[in-house]
């Protein structure tokens, strides 16, 4: 399936939000994730079943003002 | 001792994580401030990256409250969405929220401010909005639910100081019980000692500090003047005046001619 993760074209065979997050290396309780503008709690994770175009958005702490 | 959305804090100054020269300094910075809070922000985090957590970590164990911002949004629901974000990172309802409405002034736009502020409230969060020193919108922003108000002194990252004086005075006297905090725009400590004699109860800056040539040190600076600034205003100051009046008293003085 086509994804757009971050902005970038990504082509995954995965099924949940979860899996992309291990497919795709990421690891870390501080991440959070957004699925085609929506919020997608920690524990959703597993459960949040993904489809073709899908956008995905993985944020983390960063210095800020 | 200030008092936001009921937690007590003994510093009045707030500190900006951003564009220190290395995590080391930023560190020493936050503790020479003394700062009972600093401003962090969201990114995307690259494949497999470990940045964020390194940052967390080292913000943690500074031992002071977050305060995540929504810094480069520019729209109620982007900020909103990216307040959320941070909720779930951050564990905290407090956001600074900031709706960037124009790319070189970096103004708040605040209409969409004020929807982003009346929606997050709703959602439980405590807002803290980057607004300017319009009275009318911040009226609507404590309609909407915000109960602390951050306005500019100058643009973000600008170093002016406070441009206009007369209106930070009018909105401290618009509204006497709302916690007000200058936010973005001060080069200087002695800026800062100025909104804080104006009767602002703390002030919030970055760049001044991460940018100075010894970054620890002007913190320290900006912690003290701020301090300063409050202990005047809280002394009551005097009025200037056109004329001279003598400081030293005139009864008695000896007569030579």
């Amino acid at each position: 399936m086509n994804f757009i993760v971050n902005g970038e074209a990504q082509v995954l065979e995965t099924v949940t939000l979860a899996d992309l997050l291990e497919a795709l290396e990421y690891e870390g309780e501080w991440l959070a994730t957004a699925v085609n503008g929506d919020l997608v709690h920690r524990e959703d994770r597993a459960d949040t079943h993904l489809a073709d175009g899908d956008r995905i958005e993985i944020l983390s702490p960063m210095q800020g003002g | 001792m200030l008092k936001l959305y009921e937690t007590e804090l003994s510093s009045r100054l707030l500190l900006g994580t951003a564009r220190y020269p290395s995590p080391a300094v930023l560190s020493e910075a936050v503790r020479r401030s003394g700062a009972g809070i600093v401003t962090v922000s969201l990114r995307r985090e690259t494949s497999g990256g470990k940045a964020g957590g390194a940052f967390f970590e080292l913000i943690r164990n500074l031992g002071v409250r977050i305060l995540p911002n929504t810094a480069g949004c520019h729209s109620a629901s982007e900020a909103i969405l990216t307040a959320k974000m941070a909720r779930e990172v951050f564990g905290t309802n407090w956001i600074k929220l900031e709706v960037i409405g124009h790319h070189d002034s970096l103004q708040p736009d605040v209409f969409e401010l004020v929807e982003a502020a009346r929606i997050l409230t709703d959602e439980g969060f405590s807002v803290f909005p980057y607004t300017t020193d319009d009275l009318i919108v911040a009226e609507k922003l404590l309609a909407a639910g915000c109960r602390v108000l951050m306005p500019w002194c100058a643009p973000i990252g600008s170093a002016a100081g406070p441009r206009n004086p007369s209106a930070l005075t009018a909105m401290r006297a618009a509204f006497p019980d709302i916690p007000l905090i200058v936010d973005a725009g001060l080069g200087r400590p002695s800026h800062a000692a100025t909104v804080m004699e104006l009767g602002y109860d703390a002030v919030l800056l970055n760049t001044a500090v991460a940018n100075a040539g010894d970054p620890p040190a002007m913190a320290e600076a900006f912690a003290k003047a701020t301090d300063a600034g409050r202990l005047a205003y809280l002394a009551g100051m005097l009025e200037p005046r056109d004329m001279a009046v003598p400081s030293t008293p005139v009864i008695g003085k000896a007569v030579f001619s």
